[in-house]
């Protein structure tokens, strides 16, 4: 039912004052249906850039080769899969925002996943660039699919974590795509009821002529859950077989076993530091203070810091079991994270990492905006540097010194990677531009429960525990988008 | 039609109009209302049915594949390790069972429901999707026009409206 009773000491998901159906709508479409303001222009100019560059340094690539790049006969994996995996972790809080949370019943979630699996599908398109990229001979990308050729056929090998790893970005990539279109449908309509022209027609045929018709809710509610319940288990398996990709191999710092559960924890600490970057922006510019409120965004930095320190104690259980291994490559590898010539990876790494998001414990600092940014750029360098450490300072000395040696990027390597985060965001801010960036639906349902409006109807009729009723008012004081004077008795 | 600003009064017109057994036409909301469906008589979903079985066709292809390619076709000695190497195979077969169940699901819903780019809307209410919630109801057969619409305004809806074309959306 609609309007069943939420508890007061639960804190509302909307805030505001007036806010109806229509305003819900009016809200989120505001910068759809009008011409975008400077900030976006700003930003879309200086994104455009760097995807510019991307396109540039991307196509010298495939021009000149890999051997661009910065890489040696000992380090064979550098920059290209530090972006790689990096990019596909940063996709991983999308999903776990839409699929997960919807099966646990996180209602917090209605405002934040449109854009957040937006994210992931930019982020995983970007990944899947980094791919391609350092195969060197990009055509030769269709030896990765099982079909036949003319060698025999030779078939690709299913033992290798390599062809996993094809199989699962690229079943990741599609049904995330899948699952945000199909949500996107009822939003679509709304858009095409309110538009006329050409707009009209695009969104039409965007809509594929939803209705919102009953059977068609009730059939789009059971796919939405069974597309979020195949989901779970995908995003747990494409970070578990990317990190098969280095636990499968015989290199000290990569042998292990802890690599699946560290490597997803790790992936959803990082998206959700992206998320984070992401939304404190667009709330702020896009004016959706209403929606994105500091529930949410004290919700996403406690699972930061969860998530944050299960990756803590998975680093120290990696210290621990190279000591108690007794092998000395082992040893060697993660003493040469401190004391090796790149020491200063390895400090950016678990600083940035454990460090710094041990901050969040304190309320502040959670529900500080502008603390809160900060941390989650911390947090996405902190990522990048973990990548960064495991994949180059394990390959760089491993077991014959003679073979040592140093990384140093080429201006190609930064350019891909800078160019790749231009990418990324000229596609989000294209879709802010066009698509609704919160599921209008789906807050919809939350304003007769869980609103600020419902609550204060609540509080009014009372026969509400006097303790609760202020326990509920002291958990608004945090809020930046609460009128508090009107809670003062 | 009865247009209504809430989804409970909606809920309760359709409760009026069942008790005088008016048969409704469909319901347009801009957002999923649970309970209507029961009320309307509209079977549960057996879209997970569909989904269970493309599950199971796309786990058996990439299987079928993967044993014909590595087991029958080209056997590897790998270390003088099994060509057959089951546990390999699981994330192979996991991925695409995964891809057969959405897409095959979706496809399905789809289908079902009518829903392809393109498709030109039948829109009773352009504010079906922002902010009213219609009950339609078929105006042939339905003589009493009158008594319809005073059922459907004492249960409180907002407006009623009378279109003699069925779709707005095609003007």
């Amino acid at each position: 039912m609609a309007s069943h009773h939420e508890a007061i000491i639960r804190e509302p998901l909307v805030t505001g004052e007036n806010i109806t159906y229509a305003k819900v709508t009016d809200d989120i479409l505001k910068p759809v249906e009008n011409m975008p303001n400077k900030a976006w222009w700003i930003g879309f100019t200086v994104a455009s850039l760097g995807a510019l560059l991307w396109v540039f340094a991307v196509s010298w690539t495939f021009w000149y080769g890999i051997g661009s790049w910065g890489l040696n006969k000992t380090v064979g994996w550098a920059w290209d899969i530090t972006g790689f995996v990096w990019w596909v972790g940063i996709g991983h809080a999308g999903t776990l925002i839409s699929a997960i949370l919807l099966l646990f019943r996180q209602n917090w979630r209605n405002s934040i996943n449109r854009s957040a699996e937006a994210m992931t599908i930019f982020a995983v398109i970007c990944a899947a660039s980094y791919i391609v990229c350092h195969m060197g001979r990009p055509w030769m990308a269709v030896y990765s699919l099982p079909l036949p050729n003319q060698y025999g056929s030779l078939w690709v090998n299913f033992n290798s974590p390599l062809i996993w790893d094809v199989f699962a970005i690229s079943t990741y990539f599609s049904v995330s795509l899948l699952f945000w279109y199909t949500g996107l449908l009822p939003d679509l309509a709304t858009i095409r009821d309110r538009a006329s022209g050409i707009r009209r027609r695009i969104y039409s045929i965007a809509s594929f002529g939803w209705t919102g018709s009953v059977k068609s809710w009730q059939r789009f509610e059971t796919v939405c859950l069974i597309l979020a319940g195949v989901s779970t288990p995908l995003v747990l398996s494409v970070h578990t077989i990317v990190s098969m990709d280095f636990a499968t191999s015989l290199e000290p710092g990569w042998h292990t076993t802890i690599f699946p559960p560290y490597f997803v924890a790790g992936a959803i600490f990082s998206g959700f530091a992206m998320v984070q970057t992401l939304l404190l922006v667009v709330r702020k510019v896009l004016g959706l203070e209403n929606y994105i409120t500091m529930f949410h965004i004290e919700s996403m930095n406690k699972i930061i810091l969860v998530t944050g320190s299960i990756v803590g104690v998975a680093y120290l259980t990696e210290f621990f079991i190279a000591y108690y291994s007794g092998g000395e490559y082992e040893q060697y590898t993660f003493l040469n994270r401190f004391i090796g010539p790149y020491w200063w990876a390895g400090c950016m790494m678990y600083g940035c990492n454990v460090l710094m998001t041990q901050l969040m414990w304190f309320k502040k600092i959670r529900t500080n905006i502008a603390v809160s940014w900060v941390l989650s750029i911390v947090v996405n360098i902190g990522m990048w540097f973990e990548r960064f450490v495991i994949i180059v300072i394990s390959l760089h000395r491993d077991f014959i010194p003679s073979s040592w040696a140093m990384f140093y990027p080429t201006w190609i390597d930064v350019s891909i990677f800078i160019g790749s985060i231009g990418l990324f965001f000229t596609m989000f801010l294209l879709f802010i531009r066009v698509l609704p960036s919160i599921a209008m639906a789906e807050v919809k349902l939350l304003l007769k429960t869980s609103s600020e409006q419902a609550k204060k109807k609540l509080l009014a009729a009372g026969n509400l525990e006097p303790e609760q009723a202020e326990f509920y008012k002291e958990s608004l004081t945090k809020f930046d988008s609460v009128e508090l004077s009107e809670y003062k008795k | 039609m009865g247009l209504f600003d809430d989804p409970d009064v909606l809920l309760h017109g359709i409760d009026e109009l069942n008790k005088k057994s008016i048969p409704i036409y469909d319901v347009y909301t801009p957002m999923p209302i649970h309970g209507i469906d029961d009320k309307l008589g509209i079977k549960p979903s057996r879209l997970g049915f569909a989904a269970f079985m493309f599950g199971i066709l796309g786990g058996t292809t990439i299987f079928s594949i993967v044993y014909y390619t590595l087991v029958h076709d080209w056997p590897m000695n790998i270390g003088g390790k099994p060509a057959f190497a089951v546990p390999d195979f699981i994330p192979a077969t996991f991925e695409w069972t995964v891809l057969f169940t959405a897409f095959g699901m979706t496809i399905t819903f789809f289908f079902a429901t009518h829903l392809f780019p393109g498709r030109a809307p039948r829109v009773m209410e352009l504010r079906a999707t922002d902010d009213r919630f219609v009950i339609a109801i078929d105006a042939k057969g339905n003589v009493p026009h009158e008594d319809i619409t005073n059922i459907l305004r004492e249960a409180g809806a907002v407006e009623i409206k009378h279109n003699d074309r069925k779709y707005v959306s095609y003007e």
